[in-house]
């Protein structure tokens, strides 16, 4: 955890464009919101890729724990690509998030496979996932057999100015001086809101998810709607996972990821399995991930330990919140989330 | 034609041997590919594991030293899983059991003896376990709060306070004279702290692997013959006939969790006591205890008798993996023999529940899950 503090703290390209160096005088305040703000965001995209994808599992009423395992094979298979993609640089960045979504589905289709296939307990086999994949796990091995951690990540997400908006007071950059994939990021948030509630598809989803009986009796294919968006969900961590090689610390290192699956995981349940409420979500946890480095570099003396601690903190408080009180109904939970269907025998 | 599942009404016998030696049989294939893939000998591979971990001179003693921590997270988790109460903090538990533990020896110091200070650490080490899984047992019990989550963020808060207390601050965990001025590291526990091994001539077990296999009796016991194991089996199968028989659910979650915390807090203790006489915050770190421990259980199908051989064999699997450590045995290959078990293990169940049955050739099931 300090090691990867360190990194971070140096790791140049990546967080340089979301920490500018301290500027003078009176601004001071105002700039450090807005760096708040900004590294909240960078920090916030792969955790808000990751939740909705899990967003996505869970609609179908798969509960997939496996979601950390998922990221650190996506960020593996990000990293690989990044070393031995062919091309510009800029295509061997897509060559390396399409490995990365690839690899996520294949981790996420073997959870599949296991619980709609081979009837096993949800919690149970998402544990496994995370277990087989996780940071002691295959995600280390593949790493070590592939040297991964030889030298820096070559090509890398870098910042995208659009049009030279970036210039802009305050609100260039926050909102134009991102890398693609938070940009990506936003479309998919509009994306996935109008697929779950105005699209004949997305209504299926939540059928499926809410009454798994019910849409089959409709016609609805329950294991095919399952399949599809437990792997369709793999492939968005994949792509949260490689977020970490390719933007946020350019060196691998095993269990790059640092527990954020788990953290994906809270962020559903405290975005109510609305996309736009896990954006509100995932940007809170940036911002918790990122006041440490924040504070470090403006020479705030604090606590590497107690910093690096705030999120899983957060996370916590948070989910004591939203599980009591007037959340305690589970406002949107899918009712048949983590519950096996079979289809009753004549 | 078609492939349909049928609930067998009562498992033959001689499956419930053939299906996880299939498992393990299809687990060992496939990690051997995964070995081969990547360069490897992959029966020389295994080979090497079984020499290293349990045939050659010494072996058995460091397999045993190795299992024991995982034979007390195992412990924590099966008792847990029992009841449907997902606890995957025994890594956190562990890791506070540890500084409980460390720092009650530390604070006795040389004035107590031997069994004092050992009984202080077990007491210590189970009471900070406790404690820190009944965090997220009151969480769940009175707040409703997913205990998964909880108890997994619960692990990274215990690895930083050790790492604090070590590393980040001059706690009375830290050595502060020598070469710690140098470089942090922990403080040494009191030669008389240090835990006892019987040796029975080719190898030595140590006391930790003893109090763990009694607390696994002492489980079997409880959850074989008590009122209260059976209320445990009662509420894990079926909550809501728990409470039409007057079960007190919310009781029984705060008191199996705390103990569940307990004895991975046990285990702190031993990995202090018995194993490394210091808090070692990284070597806790990189060990991932917590999280083989529920590979333990689930193997073990929840028996607390069945996890003390399981915790032998993957004990042996660990202690050769860190033995073997090198370019042709690289990091991360241990974690993916026990996950690829895991997996199998699991996916194998079906077989044993259901029949699988050839459907007639008209489509009667459409679509169905197969």
């Amino acid at each position: 955890m300090i090691a990867l503090a360190t990194v971070l703290a140096q790791a140049g390209d990546g967080a340089s464009s979301a920490l500018p160096v301290a500027s003078n005088g009176s601004g001071v305040n105002s700039n450090l919101l807005i760096v708040i703000f900004a590294s909240a965001i960078f920090y916030g995209t792969p955790l808000l890729l990751a939740a909705l994808g899990e967003m996505l599992t869970e609609r179908s009423g798969v509960l997939n724990l496996g979601l950390e395992g998922t990221m650190l094979m996506g960020a593996v298979a990000g990293c690989w690509a990044s070393i031995h993609g062919t091309g510009p640089g800029w295509l061997v960045v897509i060559e390396a998030l399409l490995a990365a979504m690839v690899v996520g589905g294949l981790t996420a289709a073997l959870h599949a496979v296991l619980v709609l296939t081979f009837r096993v307990e949800q919690i149970v086999s998402g544990l496994a996932i995370t277990i087989l994949a996780g940071a002691a796990g295959l995600s280390s091995y593949l790493a070590n057999s592939l040297e991964l951690s030889k030298g820096p990540v070559p090509h890398r997400l870098e910042a995208i100015d659009v049009g030279g908006l970036s210039d802009l007071p305050v609100a260039g950059p926050l909102l134009f001086d991102h890398n693609a994939l938070t940009y990506a990021s936003w479309v998919l948030v509009g994306a996935l809101w109008w697929y779950l509630f105005r699209s004949r598809r997305g209504l299926h989803l939540r059928a499926v998810g809410e009454s798994p009986a019910t849409a089959d009796a409709m016609g609805i294919s329950v294991a095919r709607t399952r399949y599809a968006h437990t792997i369709a969900g793999g492939a968005l961590a994949g792509l949260g996972g490689a977020f970490y090689p390719l933007a946020i610390i350019p060196l691998w290192s095993d269990g790059i990821t640092g527990g954020r699956g788990w953290i994906a995981l809270a962020l559903v349940i405290f975005g109510f399995w609305r996309p736009e409420l896990i954006l509100v979500g995932a940007y809170l946890f940036g911002a918790f991930s990122s006041l440490g480095l924040t504070l470090q570099a403006r020479n705030v003396e604090v606590s590497a330990q107690l910093l690096d601690s705030l999120p899983y903190l957060m996370t916590i408080v948070v989910l004591v919140f939203v599980s009591s009180g007037w959340a305690r109904r589970r406002l949107g939970a899918p009712a048949a989330l983590g519950t096996s269907y079979e289809r009753e025998e004549r | 034609m078609g492939l349909r599942l049928e609930r067998r009404v009562d498992r033959p016998r001689w499956l419930t041997v053939a299906v996880p030696l299939a498992s393990v049989a299809v687990a060992l294939f496939v990690g051997g590919v995964v070995i081969a893939l990547s360069g490897n000998d992959a029966v020389d591979t295994y080979a090497r594991i079984l020499e290293r971990g349990f045939t050659s001179r010494g072996a058995f003693t460091a397999t045993l030293t190795a299992a024991t921590p995982l034979l007390f997270t195992g412990l924590a988790a099966a008792a847990a899983f029992r009841m449907g109460v997902f606890n995957i903090g025994g890594e956190g538990q562990l890791i506070v059991g540890a500084i409980g533990a460390s720092g009650a020896a530390i604070a006795l110091g040389d004035s107590a003896s031997g069994p004092v200070l050992i009984v202080a650490m077990v007491v210590a080490g189970a009471a900070a376990g406790a404690a820190w899984a009944g965090i997220a047992a009151v969480l769940r019990a009175y707040l409703g709060t997913n205990e998964i989550i909880t108890t997994l963020m619960l692990n990274y808060l215990a690895i930083n306070l050790a790492t604090y207390l070590v590393f980040g601050s001059t706690s009375a965990w830290r050595e502060l004279t020598g070469t710690g001025l140098m470089f942090p590291q922990g403080k040494k526990i009191p030669d008389a702290a240090r835990w006892p091994g019987i040796d029975f001539g080719n190898f030595t077990v140590g006391l930790g692997f003893f109090l763990g296999t009694a607390i696994a009796i002492g489980l079997f016991v409880l959850f074989r013959a008590t009122r209260y194991g059976f209320s445990v089996r009662v509420i894990g199968d079926e909550p809501r006939a728990a409470r039409y028989a007057g079960m007190r659910t919310r009781r029984t979650i705060l008191s199996l969790l705390a103990l569940s915390g307990a004895v991975a807090g046990i285990g702190g203790a031993s990995d202090v006591g018995g194993t490394r006489y210091l808090l070692d915050p990284k070597a806790l770190g990189q060990a991932g205890y917590g999280y083989a421990g529920i590979v333990v259980a689930a193997l073990a199908r929840l028996n607390p008798l069945a996890v003390v051989g399981v915790s032998i064999l993957m004990g042996g699997l660990a202690n050769a993996g860190r033995a073997l450590q090198g370019p042709d045995f690289p990091a991360g290959l241990v974690g993916t023999l026990q996950g690829l078990l895991l997996v199998c293990t699991l996916a194998g169940e079906l077989f044993a529940r259901y029949r699988v049955r050839r459907t007639a050739p008209t489509p009667a099931t459409p679509g169905a899950a197969a």
